[in-house]
């Protein structure tokens, strides 16, 4: 009966945009990691393109890239933001109908890259191959998002906004800057543009984008979900709500200058590279002092560990963003780079971010919110979640250290010198010792697209034996 | 290197944006309390809960 009236009923959040961003990232976690086994497989069998020019590896890779990043992360950022900031606001989303466009509109950039990327298209940006169109649409999306979020910061009715939503906030406005700074450029054409720098500069704009896109979108967005959906799901408050906060502002404060450790020894000057070393040796305290901090947030309720599989995700997925930050600061170290750099380490060190930490805390969160999206109190099956989380670990484990020995094995066979002072191998002599770990790379994919399957059927049948209902608002005392 | 006279005033300028909202957030005081606002993220859940089963603004029970 209350149905007909809602005019009158008590306010409630606007979901309907959260849960069809939920659903879209699990579609799209599929389909991404899909391609990126199928790639994955080309590299091994490289026969697998079939000589058909859209289904080459240099076409699907940015394919695979954009598709994980910003269809299956970036929907799940949305999802996320949008549920955080409306309950620790305690309002329903400012401008409902422009969170609406939002999930529109990325759907519209995700299939426009689904197209265009295959055909060819290309800025020739690592993360930012999408043509100036396309561009133009991200940016309009973009600033709807922007409005939406900030305007429910605004109408807020609670007075402290909570650390998750300052993180959130700074991966909004940092992907605004480097979207409209990197993707500048001069059309030539309907799907065809030439970047505004040229030769170096080009890069080193390229990079301060490229690096702060994973600082900003890939660690301070997920960040925000950590934030939250770790104490829910613990039900302990974070360990130290004070650290969180010296988190915050010394993240935001030092990533700016990372990038240049992805042009080391390159035509970059010397002290832009050394730059670039330093701010990412100094990230590793900020990092570490997160990871610890959300970790920590157990300490008491450890035991919860053990039962509750989504809390498997939410702390694994902390421990591979500590990984990962620890890597990634020895990586920018220049002798250290020197052994790594074009080598397959580097695309183990972005995996373990990837599937270790973006990936996990991901899968964790859509597990808190996709039964209370469908007014249930759990997912349809909890064993299900369990296999989900063991089998992806096993996944990644096997991707990661796979592609360390075969990193390494490559730097040192590239760098190996005969007395007489030429090359003891040549490049293809290391591509044939690869292949065993590119067979074990692709087993770990498999067994982590395996894990997203076994989602996906949990998630349908959540969904199915729910029903779509409104959260009301709870009437807070206002603070 | 071209490219820093762009990069470089635009970080400067986006500390000094960033030292701005943190002026603005210490002295609105959102740090004031902070051992506080850890808990309340949880206590939100309790008056979801509570929300639900009192409904203060439907009609039907009014």
């Amino acid at each position: 009966m209350t149905q007909s009236i809602p005019a009158l009923a008590a306010p409630v959040y606007s979901d309907r945009v959260v849960r069809n961003f939920a659903l879209a990232s699990v579609l799209w976690g599929v389909v991404g990691m899909l391609v990126g086994v199928l790639i994955a497989a080309q590299l091994t069998w490289p026969e697998l393109n079939f000589g058909i020019s859209w289904l080459s590896y240099g076409r699907l890779r940015p394919l695979h890239t954009n598709a994980v990043i910003f269809a299956f992360g970036g929907c799940a950022l949305f999802a996320s933001s949008y549920y955080v900031v409306q309950r620790t606001c305690q309002v329903s989303l400012f401008a409902e109908k422009l969170a609406m466009f939002t999930f529109w509109g990325w759907q519209a950039v995700i299939v426009a890259a689904a197209i265009s990327l295959p055909m060819g298209y290309t800025q020739g940006k690592e993360y930012a191959e999408l043509e100036w169109p396309i561009d133009i649409l991200i940016t309009v999306v973009w600033v709807a998002y922007a409005i939406v979020f900030f305007g429910t910061i605004g109408t807020r009715k609670v007075r402290h906004i909570y650390v998750a939503n300052w993180f959130f906030g700074a991966y909004i406005l940092a992907i605004a800057l480097l979207h409209i700074v990197n993707s500048a450029a001069i059309p030539a054409g309907a799907m065809k543009s030439y970047s505004a720098y040229a030769g170096v500069q080009d890069a080193m704009v390229q990079w301060w984008y490229g690096h702060n896109a994973v600082g900003f979108l890939l660690t301070a967005g997920f960040l925000g979900m950590m934030y939250y959906f770790i104490p829910k799901q613990a039900e302990r408050p974070v360990y130290s709500y004070r650290l969180s906060i010296v988190h915050f502002w010394a993240l935001i404060f030092t990533y700016m200058w990372a990038g240049p450790h992805h042009l080391h020894y390159t035509a970059l000057p010397d002290w832009a590279q050394s730059v670039g070393m330093v701010f990412s040796l100094v990230l590793l305290a900020p990092s570490w002092g997160g990871m610890i901090n959300g970790v920590m947030t157990l300490s008491g309720a450890w035991h919860k560990l053990r039962d509750d599989p989504i809390l498997k995700f939410l702390i694994v997925a902390l421990s591979f963003y500590g990984m990962a930050t620890f890597e990634g600061p020895m990586m920018s170290v220049k002798t250290v780079n020197a052994l790594s750099h074009y080598t397959d380490w580097t695309v183990g060190h972005v995996h373990a971010g990837a599937l270790g930490w973006v990936g996990l805390i991901t899968m964790g969160s859509l597990y808190y919110m996709v039964p209370r999206m469908f007014g249930q109190t759990k997912m349809y099956s909890v064993r299900a979640i369990e296999l989900h989380f063991w089998v992806s670990t096993i996944g990644i484990v096997l991707y990661i250290a796979a592609m360390w020995i075969a990193g390494v094995m490559q730097g040192l066979m590239w760098r190996a010198v005969n007395p007489d002072g030429t090359l003891v191998y040549s490049f293809v002599e290391s591509v044939k010792a690869t292949f065993p770990f590119y067979v074990v790379r692709l087993v770990g994919g498999l067994l982590y697209l395996g894990g997203m399957l076994i989602m996906s059927w949990n998630v349908v049948k959540t969904a199915l034996n729910g029903r779509t209902v409104s959260a009301p608002i709870p009437a807070v005392a206002m603070a | 290197m071209e490219s820093l006279y762009l990069l470089l005033p635009l970080s400067v300028l986006l500390v000094l944006a960033l030292i701005g909202v943190f002026g603005w957030a210490v002295n609105a005081g959102q740090f004031d309390d902070l051992d506080r606002e850890g808990w309340r993220v949880l206590e939100e859940n309790r008056s979801e809960t509570a929300g639900t089963a009192r409904t203060p603004f439907d009609p039907d029970q009014a």
